[in-house]
Parts: structure tokens; C-alpha cells; sequence
């Protein structure tokens, strides 16, 4: 459905030197029909640069952006703006019209493709139902919560039943309760409609509920792509790490592990990592009837993304230095992640 | 009793000088209010950022508004008697006073339909721009909607402005209240006539105050 190939875009800073900043470079990556694909970086990343040559509000400097069959990196003019209107985005501050009522708001895309009067209203009719705004079309924007103000954003992207959805930081304005109900609506939308989703965010929370499949921006370049859940299991890179953590260990994890290292100096702490089935089996209980050792569950927490569940365990282990390590190899045989923490 | 409180005052020709006014200020408003918003959203599309973004003509524009916007006006008539005789055939009447009246007023409102054509949020533009709209779109039905409180209250201090223009044009020959006032009121020493004809200015600007207060809040749904 998409297709970017070494795409880069620079920017002149304003200075007199004439310097360049390089907001994307030489990113290639394709998105399938009916995937939702996430975006995930820090601010900077180039991850909004990047989204916007996806509906060619920005073009790139270099490489070719093909969407739904169009390269959207070389037309112009009315066929861009055909394309358009099958690429539509939703932004992070909504955008709406303050001026117009949430009917009309939705109607505006069936304006600018010529839908007539009837037809448009029977279809605002639809989009109401389908968000979930009954009640609400006579009101203006000023008068609504964020979570439906994005609902009235997300009905007026569906409008011209598009063939991808852009979400611009389409949660970030939005408090956690109201960020987990329009989830669940891209979702639904995404099964539906069968829509491809793409969405950037600084919020590994965003991706892991949601998305198939995952690309980690670091400024401007792809540092890692891949199914959320084998990103999930093995980040490779630092920053990937770090967006992992945002979701599998609280703040006071750290802390934990480190009261216990004092407090133990003999046992081992341990991460334990699982991933999709493994997460069910009760290892545990096994460890504990199979070897001769002391197991404290320090912290833990299962995840559930799109393909499966994914959950980290931090466990303390004490007794004979044989029969740690056989317990280690026993874990790993049941297909666990296993991580030593050591003393530094 | 009104007649001996106010012996000069003729008040046939008081009404005929206020519909001249009237007639000064209307069509300069319809005027400024047009020409206001294309020099406004000409600066506006041509600044930079924008769809239309163009230096050189953004920099005459605005060089352009600059200029008209800071000359006195009794000055910009003298100045454009030329242009005036030209266009109106005469500088005598209302119709004589109307080219300066536009001139003087359409670069100051066209600043004012920048300033107000800038606070619309470029986020809104954006998601216009996304949802593939042309620019005919995004002027007609995000830019002007938009921003209307803000064009409506600056077409109401601009008319407010005008109806002071139109008693200054009234100085030299272009009839209206203003007129009366400096020829019958103060030459000839009637201060009876001078007081009536402030009173109908005072009562005109707060009528275009009232209405203009009245769209302005009426159409802000922010």
C-alpha cells in the first residue's frame, strides 16, 4: 500500500550560513494494505517530516514515495489533490473548524470532493453513528471534550472512505483513559475497513496496544523496524531500550533490583522475558519444585499488544551456585528470556 | 421651543447632509470591506510559510499598505485631487470625496485582515490542505469563516474611522455633515448648527459600534 524508498528531506536553517538540517535520511520502509504501522521516536526524530510526505504536504528531497499506487512524490495539482483524498490524517490538536458545527466539520472533505447536499448529510449521518457521537452534531468544537473532539477528526479523515489513515500524534493531546478509547476506535475502524493505519508517537504505550508492526526514528534515520512483539523481545538499539522500558518497567524497578543486590549479595536477580504462549505456562512453580533455591518475585507485568501478550518478570534466585545456573538453563529451555542482572 | 434653543438650524438641510454622510460612509465601507480583504489576504498568502509564499510581491504589498496607511488623510486628498478630477470627472459632492475615502481606508483595514487572517490556527489550514482543498476552498470556506469576528470587528473600527474621514472630506468640498458643520456652524459662527451635526456623528459611530459588537459576539463560537 506503501512504499517509501530512500527518501531524505533537508531544510535550509535560516542562518546566513546556508546549513542544511537533514529531517529524514534515506528512510525505506513499506506498509501493507490493512496494516497499522507505527511510528515511534522522540521530538525531532523527523517522524512528523516523515508522515507528511505521506500526503505530500511535505515533498522529499530525495527518493519516492509511492501510496495506493500513486507517487505522491512527483504529481502536483489536481491529482495530488485527488490522491488526497484518499490519504487523509488526523492531527494531535484536532484541527477542526471552530466556525463550523461537528455535522459540518465532518461534511467539510465531502465539500471539497463534490459529494452533493443529500448524499453528504446521509453519510455525516453514518460517520456520527460510527464514532460515536449521537447527540452531538449541532455542536460547535469549542463545546466538546478532546476525546470527541478526535472522534469528530476521525469521522471527518473517514469522510471520502480513504485508503490510509496519518495519525499526527493523534493521542499525545489527550489524558490516558480518553487515549485508550480512540485506540480502541482506530482499531475498530482498522478491522472494519479494512484501513491501513500509520501513526507516529512518542508513546511506546500507543504502539504496543495497537500496531503491527513498528519503525523506531532516531534523528531522521530508521534505527529498527519489525512486528511490535519480536521488537518487544530483542530491542536492538539504545533508544529502542529505552521506548521498550516506557511499558515494561516502572520507574521504581531500578530501585528494587538495587535494594536487593545489597540485600543479597549471594542470589541473582533475574529478567525474565516472555513473549506470546510462554507468558501462560506456570514457570514459577516449576523452578521452585525442580530445584532447591529461594524464589522472590521482585516485579512484574504482562503487556498485551496486537499479536500477543508480552510480559516482564524480575525475579530473586538464592541457593548453590550449580543449582542457579541449571535453573537458568531450565528457564531458558522453556523458551523465556533470561537476563542476569549483575552488581555495577 | 426647539427652534428658539436652536434658531440656525435647518433642519432639511441637516437631514440632506446626514443622508450624504450616510451615503459616503456606505459605499467606502462596502468598499474598504472588499478591497480590505484581497490586499489582506494577498500579504496574508504571500508571507512566509504560506501557500502563496512570494517575497517580492509581499514586499511591494506591503510597502504599498505602509505608505497609504501612514499619510494624514486631509493630506491623501489634497494629494489625490488629481486622481480624483481624473476618475470622478470633479471634486465637488459625495462622489468626489469617495476615491480618497477608499484609498485611506483600505490599506488600514487590509493590516487589519492580515493580523486577523494570522491567529487562525495553521493547523486548521494544514487539515484543509490534507483533505485536498484548492485555495479557492481554503480562502472561501476556512480563511474568511475563521477569521470573520476578527474582519467584522476591524470593518467596524475601520467604518468608525471613515465616518471622521467623511467629515474631513466635508472640509474641502464633498459635502455631508462635516460639511455643514465647518460652513454653516463654524464660519458663520453657528454653534447651534456645529452641535447638532457632532450630535448625528456621535449617533452614527455608536449605531456602527453597536451592530459590529453585535456580529462580532454573535459569530465567535470559540
Amino acid at each position: 500500500m506503501i512504499t517509501l524508498s530512500q527518501i531524505s528531506k533537508s531544510f535550509r536553517t535560516g542562518l546566513a550560513q546556508g546549513g542544511l538540517i537533514k529531517a529524514v535520511d534515506n528512510v525505506s520502509m513499506k506498509i501493507d494494505q490493512g496494516e497499522i504501522f507505527g511510528i515511534i521516536g522522540y521530538s525531532g526524530a523527523g517522524k512528523s517530516t516523515l508522515i507528511r510526505m505521506l500526503n505530500g504536504l511535505e515533498t522529499p528531497t530525495d527518493g519516492s514515495v509511492m501510496v495506493a499506487g500513486r507517487e505522491i512524490s512527483k504529481i502536483k495539482g489536481t491529482e495530488l489533490r485527488k490522491a488526497r483524498q484518499e490519504i487523509s490524517m488526523i492531527f494531535q490538536h484536532f484541527n477542526l473548524l471552530w466556525s463550523r458545527t461537528v455535522s459540518d466539520n465532518i461534511a467539510f472533505p465531502l465539500e471539497i470532493a463534490g459529494v452533493s447536499k443529500t448524499e453528504a448529510k446521509k453519510r455525516v449521518n453514518e460517520l456520527i453513528k460510527l464514532v460515536g457521537l449521537e447527540g452531538r452534531e449541532d455542536a460547535y468544537p469549542s463545546q466538546l471534550s478532546g476525546g470527541q473532539k478526535q472522534r469528530v477528526g476521525i469521522a471527518r479523515a473517514l469522510a471520502n472512505n480513504p485508503k490510509v489513515l496519518l495519525c499526527d500524534e493523534a493521542t499525545s493531546a489527550l489524558d490516558p483513559q480518553t487515549t485508550d478509547s480512540i485506540l480502541e476506535l482506530l482499531v475498530d475502524i482498522n478491522k472494519r475497513l479494512g484501513l491501513t493505519i500509520v501513526l507516529i508517537t512518542h508513546e511506546m504505550h500507543v504502539i504496543r496496544k495497537i500496531c503491527h508492526r513498528v519503525a523506531v526514528m532516531e534523528s531522521g534515520q530508521v534505527v529498527e523496524q519489525g512486528p511490535v512483539l519480536d521488537v518487544f523481545r530483542n530491542p536492538a538499539q539504545p533508544i529502542t531500550k529505552r521506548f521498550v522500558q516506557q511499558v515494561t518497567e516502572p520507574e521504581e524497578t531500578k530501585e528494587t533490583i538495587e535494594h536487593l543486590l545489597e540485600r543479597f549479595p549471594e542470589g541473582r536477580v533475574i529478567q525474565l522475558t516472555f513473549v506470546g504462549e510462554s507468558t501462560e505456562s506456570p514457570l514459577i512453580t516449576q523452578l521452585v519444585r525442580s530445584f532447591k533455591l529461594d524464589v522472590n518475585i521482585v516485579q512484574g507485568r504482562i503487556s498485551q499488544t496486537q499479536h500477543g501478550s508480552y510480559g516482564t518478570l524480575f525475579i530473586h534466585i538464592d541457593g548453590a551456585q550449580a543449582e542457579m545456573d541449571q535453573a537458568i538453563q531450565y528457564i531458558k529451555e522453556q523458551q523465556v528470556g533470561v537476563e542476569v542482572i549483575s552488581h555495577d | 421651543m426647539i427652534e428658539e434653543l436652536l434658531p440656525n438650524v435647518d433642519w432639511e438641510e441637516m437631514i440632506e447632509a446626514t443622508y450624504e454622510t450616510l451615503y459616503m460612509t456606505g459605499i467606502s465601507i462596502v468598499a474598504t470591506f472588499i478591497l480590505g480583504i484581497v490586499l489582506g489576504l494577498v500579504l496574508f498568502l504571500t508571507s512566509k510559510g504560506n501557500i502563496w509564499e512570494n517575497r517580492p510581491v509581499n514586499v511591494v504589498i506591503s510597502a504599498f499598505v505602509n505608505i497609504f496607511r501612514s499619510i494624514p488623510f486631509i493630506i491623501l486628498i489634497v494629494l489625490l485631487i488629481p486622481f480624483t478630477r481624473a476618475v470622478m470627472g470633479s471634486m465637488i459632492g459625495e462622489n468626489a470625496a469617495l476615491p480618497a475615502l477608499i484609498i485611506g481606508a483600505a490599506p488600514f483595514y487590509a493590516r487589519m485582515v492580515e493580523i486577523g487572517l494570522r491567529e487562525i490556527d495553521k493547523g486548521v489550514i494544514e487539515a484543509s490542505r490534507s483533505m485536498g482543498a484548492t485555495i479557492n476552498t481554503i480562502i472561501w470556506k476556512v480563511l474568511i469563516p475563521e477569521s470573520l469576528p476578527a474582519l467584522i470587528s476591524g470593518i467596524t473600527v475601520t467604518a468608525i474611522a471613515l465616518v471622521g474621514y467623511t467629515a474631513m472630506a466635508g472640509v474641502i468640498g464633498a459635502g455631508g455633515l462635516g460639511n455643514l458643520a465647518y460652513l454653516d456652524g463654524y464660519q458663520r459662527g453657528q454653534n447651534d448648527v456645529t452641535l447638532i451635526a457632532t450630535i448625528i456623528i456621535l449617533l452614527i459611530v455608536f449605531i456602527i459600534q453597536i451592530i459590529g459588537d453585535f456580529f462580532t459576539t454573535k459569530l465567535d463560537k470559540r
